[in-house]
C-alpha cells in the first residue's frame, strides 16, 4: 500500500476511535438531564465516564496532530476554513471538560450540568455538520484556501449530517449507560435507547445514502445499518453488552462510510481542479515513513493500556452511591 | 487591528494562559508521585494525607491545562494556515508524536489514578501516577522540540516552496531543544516547589496540621533550591546558544546597540530606539561577555550592526524585535526567579537542623512568593517568542507571512474576544476552587471510592 493510503486509513482510524469512544461521552452528556431524577443519579451518570473521558478526547488531539504531520494542507485548509464552527466546538469542549472535572468538587452542580449538556450536544451536532461539508465539497481556490462563509457551511445537507451524528451519539450514550448502570437508572437508559435507536436509524441511513460514493462505502453503509439493527434487537432482549458492541460497530461503520466516500480526496472542492487529495495534501515520503514507524510501534501500546482501563472499570455504577 | 494583529494577540493570550497551568502540572505531578512513593515505602499517614491533598490541587490545575491545550492543538491551522502549509512536513511530526506518546499516557493513567485507589494494588496504583507524570514530561519534550525548530530550524530542506523534513533525529536533538528542555523543566519544578511551600506555609501560619505540612515545606525548600540552581545554569547555556543562533535576541535583551568586546551586563537602561542608542545604562562590567561567551573579552554583536547585516542577507526590512520588551522581560524573568530562589534559601537557613522559623514573616512571604515563578515563566516565554520577531520561523518565514489569508477580521475578533472572556471566567472559578480545597485541608477518607456493584455482563 502507498504511504499516503496508509495515512489516510490511519487518520480514518483515529476519527473512528474518537467517534466510537467520545461518541458515548457526548451521548451521556446529552442524556444527563433526561435520565436522572436527583443528584445521586446525576453523579452516577457522570461517574460512568469519569475515568475515561479524557483518554477518549485524546483521540481527537492525535487525529489533529496526525493530520498536521501527514497532510499539512488538509490541516491548514480544514481548520482555517471551518474557523467559526471549530471555535464553537473548542468552546464546547472546554466547558465540558471543566464541568466534568469540577462538578464533583463544587458546591453547586446545576451550572456544571448545563455546561456538560451543551458542551456535549454542541460537538455531537457540529462534527456531523463539518463532516457532511467535507464529504460534499466546499469552495476552495487554487491555493486551497476556503472561500465560502459561515453560512456556506450551514446548508440543509450539512444540517442533516449534524442531526445524524447527534442522534447516533445520543443513542450510543443510552446504550452505554444501560451497560454501565443498575436499577432504575438502567431501566431509563434502556427506554431511551429503545426510543432513540429507530429514529437514529432513519436519519443516519438517509444521510449516509445521500452522502456515500464508491463501492466500498456501500459495504460500510450496510454494516452501519446492521449495527443499528443489532443494537435495537439486543436492547429489546436485554443483552446490554451486545447492544453496546453493535452500537460501537454502527458508529465505526458510519465513520468508515464517510472516509470511503471521500477517498482519494481529503477535501473535495466544488471546482474539482482545486480539490485536496491524498497526493497533493501529503507530506514528503520521508516524513510519512518516520511517522509510520512511530504509529506502528506506539498505537498497539496505546490500545493495550486503554483497553486495560476499560477492564479495570468494568463494574457497573450504582445510582445509590 | 488587522487579522495579523488579532491572531498574534490570540496566540499570545491563549498560549501564555496555557502555560500558567503547564509548569505546575509538570512539577507537581512528580512531587505528588514522590510523596506517594514515600507513603508506599514508609506507610506514614502524613505522606498519604499529603499525597491526597496535593493530588486534589494538582487535579484542579490539570483540568485547566487540558482544556486550554485543546485550543493550542488547532490554533496553528485556524489562525496560521500559511505557516501550517509551510512547516507542516517538519513541525507536525513532533506534535503528532506528543499526542501519541504523551497525551494518551498522561490522560489514561491519570484517570486510573483518580478512580483506582480501591481498584488497583498499591504498587500498581503508584505506577499509574508515575506514568502520568512521565507523560507530562515527555509532552514537554516534544512540544519544546517543535518550538525550538522555530527558533533554530534544523534537519530540513526547502522544496516546492515548503520546508521538508530530512532528518527527524536532528529535529529531536536540536541543540536549542537540549538546552530549552532542562530550563523549562527546572522552571516548572521551581514553580511547583514555590506552590507547595506557599500552601504549606498557609497551614503552618494557622497552626493546622503542623506535623504534616512541615514535611511538605521542607521538601519544597529542597526542591526549590535545586531547581533554582538548575534554572540558572540551563539559562546560562541557553543564553550562549542564543547568542550564536539568534544574536539579535541577545542584543535586544541587553539593549546593546553596537558590536562590543568586554561587554557589560546591563541592569537598568533607558533606550532611544529611533536613534539606536541608550540614554542611561547601568552595567556590571564584563558581565554580558561572560554570560554569552564564557570569556571576559568575548565579542557580542549589537542591534545596529546585526540590523545592517540582516538587511544585506534577507533584503530590506526591520529585523529588530521590540527592544524594550525583550530587555525588560529578560531582566524580570531572572529577577523574579532570583527572588524565589532567595526565599527558598532563607527558608532552608531558618529551618536548619529541624528548627522552626521564629517569626511569622517567613510564612507570609512564602505565601506571597507563590506568584514569583509564574511571573518568571510567563516573562521567559514572552521574551523567547517576541524576541524572535519579526520571524515566526527564524530566518525562514516572517510572522506577517504566516497568518491565515482566508480568515476575516470579524471572525478573528470574535474568537479573540470569546477565548479571552471564557478564560477570564475560568481563571476566577479555578482560583476559587483551589482556595476552597486549601481551606478544607487534608482529609482522611478515601476520595472517589467506587461502591461495589455487580460486574458487567453480556
Ligand atoms: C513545556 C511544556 C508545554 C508547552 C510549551 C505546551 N504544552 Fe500543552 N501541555 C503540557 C505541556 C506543554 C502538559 C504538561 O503536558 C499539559 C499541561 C496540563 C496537562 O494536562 O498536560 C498540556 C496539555 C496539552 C493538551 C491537552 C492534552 C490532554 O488532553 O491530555 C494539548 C492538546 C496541548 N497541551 C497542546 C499544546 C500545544 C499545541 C502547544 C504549543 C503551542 C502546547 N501545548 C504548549
Ligand atoms: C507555552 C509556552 C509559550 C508561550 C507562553 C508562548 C508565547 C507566545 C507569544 C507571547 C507569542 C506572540 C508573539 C508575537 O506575536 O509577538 C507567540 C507566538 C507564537 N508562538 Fe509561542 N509561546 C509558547 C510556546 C509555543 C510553542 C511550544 C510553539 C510551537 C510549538 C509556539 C509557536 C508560536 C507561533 C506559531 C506563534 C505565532 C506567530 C508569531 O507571532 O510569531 N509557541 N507565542
Ligand atoms: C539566572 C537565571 C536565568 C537565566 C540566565 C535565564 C535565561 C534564559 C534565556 C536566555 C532564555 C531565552 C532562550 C531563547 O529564547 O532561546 C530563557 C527563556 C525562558 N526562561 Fe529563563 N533564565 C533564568 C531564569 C528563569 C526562571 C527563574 C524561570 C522560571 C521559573 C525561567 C523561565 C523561562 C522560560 C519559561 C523561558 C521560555 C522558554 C525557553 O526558551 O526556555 N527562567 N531564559
Amino acid at each position: 500500500m502507498e504511504l499516503t493510503t496508509i495515512w489516510f486509513v490511519l487518520i480514518a482510524v483515529l476519527w473512528t476511535g474518537y467517534f466510537v469512544l467520545e461518541g458515548f461521552d457526548f451521548g451521556v452528556g446529552v442524556l444527563l438531564p433526561f435520565l436522572s431524577r436527583d443528584e445521586t443519579d446525576r453523579r452516577a451518570v457522570v461517574r460512568t465516564i469519569g475515568p475515561v473521558w479524557d483518554g477518549n478526547e485524546v483521540w481527537l488531539l492525535v487525529a489533529g496532530g496526525a493530520t498536521f504531520a501527514a497532510f499539512p494542507e488538509w490541516y491548514a485548509t480544514l481548520f482555517s476554513g471551518f474557523y467559526l464552527p471549530l471555535f464553537l466546538i473548542l468552546l464546547a469542549l472546554i466547558m465540558r471538560g471543566v464541568a466534568l472535572e469540577y462538578r464533583g468538587k463544587s458546591d453547586g452542580t446545576r451550572g456544571w450540568d448545563r455546561a456538560f449538556f451543551w458542551g456535549s450536544l454542541g460537538p455531537a451536532l457540529l462534527w456531523g455538520v463539518a463532516f457532511a461539508n467535507i464529504v460534499r465539497g466546499v469552495p476552495l481556490d487554487a491555493a486551497h484556501e476556503y472561500t465560502g462563509g459561515l453560512f456556506t457551511l450551514l446548508n440543509p445537507f450539512a444540517l442533516l449530517g449534524g442531526a445524524a451524528t447527534l442522534l447516533l451519539f445520543t443513542q450510543h450514550g443510552a446504550v452505554f449507560l444501560a451497560l454501565r448502570t443498575t436499577g432504575e437508572l438502567r431501566r431509563r437508559a434502556v427506554r431511551a435507547a429503545r426510543a432513540l435507536t429507530p429514529v437514529a436509524m432513519v436519519v443516519v441511513m438517509t444521510f449516509l445514502v445521500s452522502a456515500r460514493a464508491g463501492i466500498l462505502s456501500w459495504a460500510a453503509v450496510g454494516v452501519a445499518f446492521a449495527g443499528l439493527l443489532g443494537t435495537l434487537l439486543a436492547t429489546a432482549a436485554g443483552r446490554d453488552g451486545w447492544a453496546f458492541t453493535s452500537s460501537a460497530v454502527a458508529v465505526a461503520a458510519f465513520t468508515a462510510a464517510l472516509f470511503t466516500s471521500l477517498w482519494p480526496n481529503v477535501m473535495p472542492a466544488l471546482d474539482p481542479a482545486n480539490s485536496l487529495t491524498v497526493t497533493n495534501a501529503a507530506s514528503s515520503p520521508y516524513t510519512l515513513t518516520v511517522m509510520t514507524w512511530v504509529a506502528g510501534i506506539f498505537t498497539p501500546v496505546v490500545l493495550a493500556y486503554q483497553a486495560w482501563t476499560y477492564w479495570v472499570f468494568r463494574r457497573r455504577v450504582t445510582g445509590a452511591a | 487591528m488587522d487579522v495579523l494583529d488579532l491572531s498574534r494577540w490570540q496566540f499570545g493570550i491563549t498560549t501564555v494562559y496555557h502555560f500558567l497551568f503547564v509548569p505546575l502540572t509538570i512539577g507537581l505531578s512528580i512531587i505528588v508521585a514522590g510523596l506517594q512513593t514515600a507513603w508506599y515505602r514508609t506507610g506514614r499517614p502524613e505522606h498519604l494525607r499529603l499525597t491526597r491533598f496535593f493530588g486534589q490541587l494538582f487535579l484542579i490545575n490539570f483540568a485547566m491545562g487540558v482544556v486550554t491545550g485543546i485550543v493550542q492543538e488547532f490554533q496553528f491551522g485556524m489562525n496560521w494556515s500559511a505557516y501550517s502549509r509551510f512547516v507542516g512536513d517538519v513541525f507536525g511530526a513532533p506534535l503528532a508524536m506528543e499526542g501519541l506518546l504523551a497525551f494518551f499516557l498522561e490522560s489514561t493513567f491519570l484517570g486510573l489514578w483518580i478512580f483506582g485507589w480501591d481498584r488497583l494494588s498499591p504498587r500498581l496504583h503508584l505506577a499509574t501516577i508515575w506514568l502520568a507524570a512521565i507523560g507530562t514530561n515527555i509532552s514537554a519534550y516534544f512540544i519544546l522540540a517543535a518550538n525550538s525548530w522555530m527558533q533554530h530550524p534544523v534537519g530540513y530542506r526547502i522544496n516546492n516552496g515548503r520546508a521538508e523534513l530530512t532528518d527527524i533525529w536532528a529535529v529531536l536533538t536540536n541543540s536549542t531543544t537540549l538546552v530549552t528542555f532542562p530550563h523549562v523543566i527546572f522552571g516548572a519544578f521551581l514553580t511547583a516547589a514555590a506552590f507547595v511551600l506557599g500552601v504549606s506555609a498557609w497551614f503552618l501560619l494557622r497552626g493546622r496540621d503542623e506535623a504534616t505540612f512541615r514535611i511538605s515545606a521542607r521538601l519544597a525548600l529542597a526542591v526549590a533550591v535545586v531547581a533554582a540552581i538548575g534554572v540558572s545554569f540551563s539559562g546560562h547555556w541557553q543564553a550562549q546558544i542564543m547568542t550564536e543562533q539568534q544574536p539579535m535576541k541577545m542584543a535586544a535583551a541587553e539593549a546593546l546597540w553596537e558590536d562590543e568586546t568586554s561587554a557589560g551586563f546591563s541592569l537598568f537602561a533607558v533606550g532611544d530606539v529611533e536613534n539606536g542608542r541608550n540614554h542611561v545604562n547601568l552595567q556590571i562590567p564584563y558581565g554580558l561577555s561572560l554570560l554569552s561567551t564564557n570569556t571576559l573579552d568575548g565579542k557580542v554583536e549589537g542591534i545596529n550592526d546585526i540590523q545592517a547585516r540582516y538587511q544585506a542577507l534577507h533584503g530590506p526590512g526591520d529585523y529588530r524585535p521590540v527592544v524594550g520588551l525583550a530587555y525588560w522581560s529578560f531582566r524580570l524573568m531572572i529577577g523574579f526567579g532570583a527572588l524565589s530562589a532567595l526565599l527558598a534559601l532563607a527558608g532552608l537557613w531558618l529551618t536548619r537542623r529541624g528548627r522552626l522559623p521564629a517569626g511569622r514573616w517567613f510564612h507570609r512571604l512564602a505565601i506571597a512568593g507563590i506568584g514569583l515563578p509564574f511571573l518568571a515563566n510567563t516573562l521567559g516565554w514572552i521574551f523567547t517568542e517576541m524576541g524572535r520577531q519579526p520571524w515566526t520561523v527564524f530566518g525562514l518565514m516572517r510572522t506577517a507571512a504566516a497568518v491565515s489569508p482566508g480568515v476575516d477580521v470579524t471572525s478573528a475578533a470574535v474568537t479573540l474576544t470569546g477565548f479571552t472572556l471564557v478564560y477570564a471566567v475560568l481563571a476566577v472559578i479555578e482560583v476559587r476552587l483551589l482556595l476552597k480545597f486549601v481551606r478544607i485541608g487534608p482529609r482522611d477518607e478515601e476520595p472517589e471510592a467506587e461502591p461495589a456493584a455487580p460486574a458487567l455482563s453480556y
